[in-house]
């Protein structure tokens, strides 16, 4: 392909791709007045007012607090017990070693919907309803399988002859796990927190049937209950959306090249 | 030094949780299908087969499957075309190619809900941006042709860029010589892509389907927040159908069987491709 026709493409595929989160920006800046009035596509006026409008908004904030914590307790946990799982898969005697990947990566495959009823039955009846735990609990669970999966073919590229020597030399198994094998493998446990991370923080189905309040409701929740008095706040959505989005955008922008590499682990090699 | 080395302290935790929230709810709701149980009501009792009786005649699990079927098999393709697209122009070596890839990670890395429901005003009959554009005077999401179709759209706006990531990545590891041998050989560039990078290129393009094939036919959230099923029920997919049985209506007895459909149906497409990828492998 000539250059011109090549940057002409580019282009497009960027348009293609930043079009719609642009828009949303757009009328998230727009004065209620001039919302609904095409063209012309950019105001000539701009404001704040339905940022200022969604952040006064206790409940918003509150949700916003909410993600976070569920994202970030969900990463945590995730990765305390996926790489110790992964660890034993790639680096230890351990039964069945093909057996439970499979499980493992079997899990992945089950569909949500068919989980969700049982799990709320289950959560209503131990009280955790509403709770910030019922959602860390079942993200960890549900983002296990990737964690696994990422950190085995993380642990595995780590030469055995470390392991070993480190066993000679008096290590405990688990020494050995959290003195040599985890700070070898920062890269990749940060690849994998990285995906848990906005997996947690986009999830829909579950957040929306275990919260009941502001309690512990997300924000993706939050937006697609946005209320509306009269008609549908579409400048306050959009800035609800631009404010959500906004932490992603930053995080895919300073880590791609971990977010590429986590997303094509095992894929492209078998 | 042999019993020290045993892994499975490690993998314990693992296993427990994955059994106790992922597992045992499965089994929970597999239960569930074959009773009657209305929770308010405090109504549970075995029923047998009939809610899976009444699932073969009840029209709107066929509606349902259809439109799941239609919205996998549309969207699938198109973002596999698409993606092949767009990861043969990113595996060209160019200048702030990190930057391009980032913005092409932008949609995947969108909240499914923001997504909807940026698309949803952009459908906006009124107001909406596609409309006005195009110069057109669409009812996007209030037409049953177009409702589904916009649904498609939006998720191959979404999900693309996974699929065109994934096939980058299998683009990187096929050697450059092959290329250039078959340059020298007087092959054109369409023959290259036909005879060269397809066929390399399958195994990753199996994997990128499984995938996609998969999230597509357990779609909800999208199609959820943008249209709710409607109009008259014709973006309605069968996770969305089980979920209203389940939480609106409270049946989680044909509801539950709904989910289990879903469940034995992806099942199924995972077999299929399990197949696939072996017998591609042994080739």
């Amino acid at each position: 392909m000539k250059r011109p026709a090549h940057f002409a493409m580019l282009l497009l595929l960027c348009a293609f791709c930043l079009g719609p989160l642009l828009w949303q920006l757009v009328t998230s800046l727009k004065p209620n007045e001039i919302l609904t009035t095409l063209p012309p596509i950019l105001p000539d006026r701009l404001t704040l007012d339905h940022y200022i409008s969604v952040l006064a908004e206790r409940s918003f904030v509150k949700c916003m607090a909410n993600s976070a914590g569920v994202a970030a307790m969900t990463t945590g946990l995730s990765l305390c017990i996926g790489s110790l799982c992964a660890f034993a898969l790639a680096k230890l005697r351990t039964p069945f070693k093909a057996a439970v990947l499979g499980f493992v990566l079997s899990a992945s495959m089950f569909p949500p919907i068919a989980t969700v009823s049982p799990l709320y039955l289950i959560i209503r009846g131990v009280g955790l309803r509403d709770t910030l735990w019922a959602l860390v609990l079942t993200y960890t669970s549900f983002s296990l399988p990737l964690s696994i999966w990422i950190l085995t073919n993380f642990f595995r590229q780590i030469p055995d002859e470390i392991h070993r020597a480190a066993r000679v030399d008096g290590c405990s198994p688990f020494q050995c796990f959290y003195r040599i094998m985890l700070p070898l493998s920062l890269p990749g446990l940060f690849t994998t927190a990285i995906l848990v991370f906005i997996f947690s923080w986009n999830e829909f189905l579950f957040a929306l049937t275990f919260t009941a309040t502001e309690a512990s409701r997300t924000v993706p929740v939050a937006i697609a209950l946005f209320p509306g008095v009269h008609e549908i706040p579409w400048g306050e959505i959009a800035a609800a959306s631009v404010t959500v989005t906004l932490p992603l955008i930053v995080v895919v922008f300073a880590f791609q090249k971990r977010i590429v590499a986590g997303l094509t682990a095992g894929a492209v090699k078998g | 030094m042999k019993r020290h080395n045993d892994g499975t302290p490690f993998i314990v935790p693992s296993l427990i949780l994955i059994a106790l929230i992922t597992i045992y709810p499965a089994v929970y709701a597999l239960y569930l299908s074959v009773h009657r149980k209305l929770p308010i009501f405090g109504i549970s009792r075995f029923t047998g087969l009939d809610n899976y009786l009444f699932l073969v005649g009840d029209e709107r699990f066929w509606n349902a499957f259809r439109n799941t079927l239609y919205f996998t098999v549309v969207s699938v393709t198109l973002e596999l075309v698409l993606g092949l697209a767009i990861a043969v122009l990113l595996d060209k070596a160019f200048r702030m190619r990190g930057i391009v890839r980032a913005i092409v990670l932008v949609p995947w890395a969108i909240p499914t809900v923001v997504s909807a429901k940026m698309w949803e005003w952009m459908y906006n009959s009124d107001f909406g941006i596609l409309n006005y554009l195009m110069g057109t005077d669409i009812n996007w999401l209030g037409s049953p042709f177009w409702a589904l179709n916009g649904a498609v759209f939006m998720d191959v706006w979404k999900t693309t860029p996974f699929v065109a990531i994934l096939l980058m990545a299998g683009l990187q590891v096929i050697p450059r010589e092959l290329y250039k041998a078959a340059r020298v050989d007087g092959a054109g560039s369409l023959d290259i892509f036909r005879r060269i990078t397809l066929p390399l290129l399958k195994p990753v393009i199996l994997v990128v389907l499984t995938f996609r094939t998969l999230d597509a036919f357990r779609i909800f959230d999208a199609v959820y927040v943008l249209t709710g099923g409607g109009p008259a029920n014709t973006t309605e997919t069968l996770s969305i159908y089980a979920y209203k049985m389940l939480f609106q209506t409270l049946q989680f007895g044909y509801g539950s069987t709904l989910a289990i459909m879903v469940f034995l149906c992806v099942g199924m497409i995972s077999l299929f491709y399990a197949r696939l990828l072996r017998g591609g492998i042994a080739e």
